[in-house]
């Protein structure tokens, strides 16, 4: 048990620097289309940052090349100082500690709340240990309180694909917090969301930056607005602006982009 | 360790187990030597190596449906693992024939008349019954890895895993017709006279093969329960239905596909291997590419992703086979293939669905009151 702690604790991300995610130069085409053109992004360590930005803007490429799902032409991404995400399969990217929610909401319709979040949980992910091991109490433990934070303490048994939409993005983010990443990379959380929903999805996600990096794509104006201190806008693979919403607001190209000249 | 074994099954699922297994290993028995052969309850000696054929193919239903039902993975070549199970047993049983074939030759009758002169050098070892054993495991498994490991890392999937599947089949059927590959051709292996010493035209061996075989369904059940139970169970069932969910929470999809892949063509040999002493023949027709789809219609039938479907599926299809055959065997493919369309549009959790339709039905009722 002592050796896994460790284990864990010495894959810590080497953040001297401040940064944990190093962005740099990545261009990806499909079929000579450019859908991110020579992009550039640096997060900090414990930042909250939004990325908005029209249709086709990239937002979804750059997530997947983040979490391994594409590959990139040319550039290099890195986690901390030493690991190159570009070199990393999904899962070991997962494990070096990024997590990430889909745009539509995917949980594992056919277990149960509880079940989807003990699959989620930070733990050994080997065959072994999933064959040979039950929960320990600190793990039960810590599944319990996601239930809490999330709200789904009474649909704990509850097959997930029965759940109601809000709940299930719920449901995504608390298998997100049961991971335990350094990173979380989230897109379009409160799409579909009651106004309360919202609310509360901008309350938990602002309690999680400091203590975890937090990247979130949103269209949804006031929910940015309520969360973001820094936002990036994304136009046609490339960083059109960066800077607080007030800033952004009033760049003129995101202006012309958004409104039409 | 053994309090999850025991949490496997309810005290009433667990007693209807052990109810058949008994029944199976000593009621049967029982009334094949007690009970006088004009007697109604009287169990004909023919029986066993039947039923124990039924009990092989069981075994192949749970390995189908631990790769299908529960992982998503359609293969549609699981007879060519119960050909290698069924190969190696029968070339050990060949062995054992020693002297006593057609030729009188130290050498299996098939190379006598083939004009072989010594033993190709993959028959060695075949002497030895715990040879042959390692064999019915590692040869399955060892295949069966290989294919996995080169098919799931490009991450083939679907039907062209299925397809993949059927071609691997087929081309092994082909392999083994010919007589040059040097297991007797297209007439298999056949003829043979004993197992570990004893004859195995004896009523009291076939009984005897019988019982092995429940004996390890009863195992294979067990183990595939523990599987499906287990987080690893999960794991695999997340795996059919949002593979790239499984992969971002942090788990390598291919070391969990690989490993149900791996085990459940490993059970494939089992059966193949308890198969052959029971049924006296093993040839390349086990892997025509019918064959393979046959077993994923089990499975469908029963019922996928629930191992009791799995083997009441098997049941059925086969004992509706047997009758057929000898009832109408010009119309038996017709029947499967009606059998088929109708469980897939009509019962898509197969015969076992039915139960829980109906227990719907039931507490709508209630609710109605």
């Amino acid at each position: 048990m002592i050796s896994e702690e460790k284990k864990i604790k010495d894959e810590s991300i080497d953040t001297r620097h401040g940064c944990i995610l190093y962005v740099e130069n990545v261009t990806v085409s499909f079929d000579g289309f450019k859908a991110l053109d020579n992009l550039n992004l640096y997060v900090d360590d414990g930042e909250l940052r939004c990325i908005i930005g029209p249709n086709g803007a990239g937002k979804t490429t750059m997530m997947d090349v983040i979490t391994g799902k594409t590959r990139p032409d040319e550039g290099t991404v890195f986690f901390g100082q030493t690991l190159d995400l570009t070199q990393m399969t999904e899962y070991e990217i997962a494990h070096a500690g990024i997590g990430r929610k889909f745009q539509k909401p995917t949980v594992f319709k056919n277990h149960t709340v509880y079940e989807n979040l003990e699959l989620a949980l930070h733990a050994n992910k080997d065959i072994w240990t999933s064959l040979l091991k039950t929960l320990n109490n600190r793990q039960k433990e810590t599944i319990e309180g996601t239930l809490e934070t999330i709200g789904l303490i009474d649909q704990k048994n509850m097959r997930a694909g029965l759940l109601a939409h809000g709940q299930t993005q719920w449901l995504e983010i608390g298998m997100l917090l049961v991971q335990d990443p350094r990173l979380l990379l989230i897109d379009e959380p409160v799409a579909g969301m009651t106004h309360q929903e919202t609310e509360q999805t901008a309350e938990l996600l602002t309690s999680l930056a400091g203590k975890h990096s937090v990247v979130v794509v949103e269209h949804e104006m006031d929910f940015i607005r309520s969360i973001a201190n820094r936002v990036t806008v994304l136009h046609e693979g490339r960083v059109l602006a960066e800077g607080s919403m007030e800033d952004v607001q009033n760049d003129p190209n995101v202006v012309e982009v958004y409104l039409g000249s | 360790m053994i309090k999850q074994i025991i949490s496997l099954h309810s005290f009433r699922g667990w007693f209807f187990i052990f109810g058949l297994f008994f029944a199976a290993i000593i009621l049967l028995p029982v009334f094949n030597i007690f009970v006088p052969e004009d007697s109604l309850l009287h169990v004909p000696d023919y029986m066993f190596p039947l039923l124990g054929k039924y009990l092989c193919y069981a075994i192949v239903a749970l390995a189908v449906d631990l790769i299908w039902g529960y992982t998503g993975i359609l293969s549609l070549g699981h007879g060519v693992f119960f050909a290698m199970g069924g190969y190696a047993m029968g070339m050990y049983l060949m062995r054992s024939i020693g002297k006593e074939g057609v030729y009188k030759s130290d050498l299996p009758d098939f190379m006598v008349f083939l004009d072989w002169k010594e033993l190709p050098w993959y028959w060695y070892g075949f002497d030895y019954f715990p040879f042959a054993l390692l064999i019915i495991f590692l040869v399955p498994g060892l295949f069966a890895f290989i294919f996995g490991y080169f098919a799931f890392r490009s991450r083939i999937k679907g039907v062209y895993f299925a397809i993949i599947t059927q071609a691997m089949t087929y081309a092994l059927m082909l392999l083994f017709f010919r007589n040059d590959t040097g297991f007797g051709g297209n007439n298999g292996l056949t003829d043979f006279k004993r197992i570990l010493g004893y004859s195995l035209q004896d009523p009291s061996t076939k009984m005897c093969l019988f019982m092995m075989t429940v004996f390890l369904l009863f195992l294979s059940y067990v183990i595939s329960r523990y599987i499906v139970k287990s987080k690893l169970g999960r794991v695999l069932t997340a795996i059919r239905d949002v593979e790239n969910r499984v992969m971002f929470s942090g788990y390598n999809t291919l070391h969990y596909k690989l490993f149900i892949w791996t085990f459940s063509a490993f059970l494939c040999g089992l059966a193949g291997a308890l198969y052959v002493p029971q049924v006296g023949i093993i040839n390349p027709s086990e892997m025509q590419p019918a064959n393979s789809i046959e077993m994923a219609i089990w499975v469908a039938v029963g019922g996928r992703g629930t191992l009791g479907g799995a083997l009441l599926g098997a049941g059925v299809v086969n004992v509706a086979k047997s009758w057929f055959t000898v009832a109408a065997p010009d119309y038996w493919l017709y029947f499967l293939g009606i059998l088929f369309i109708v469980v897939t549009l009509f019962l898509p959790k197969g015969i076992i669905g039915i139960s829980d339709r109906l227990k719907k039905n039931k507490d709508r009722e209630i609710l109605n009151d």
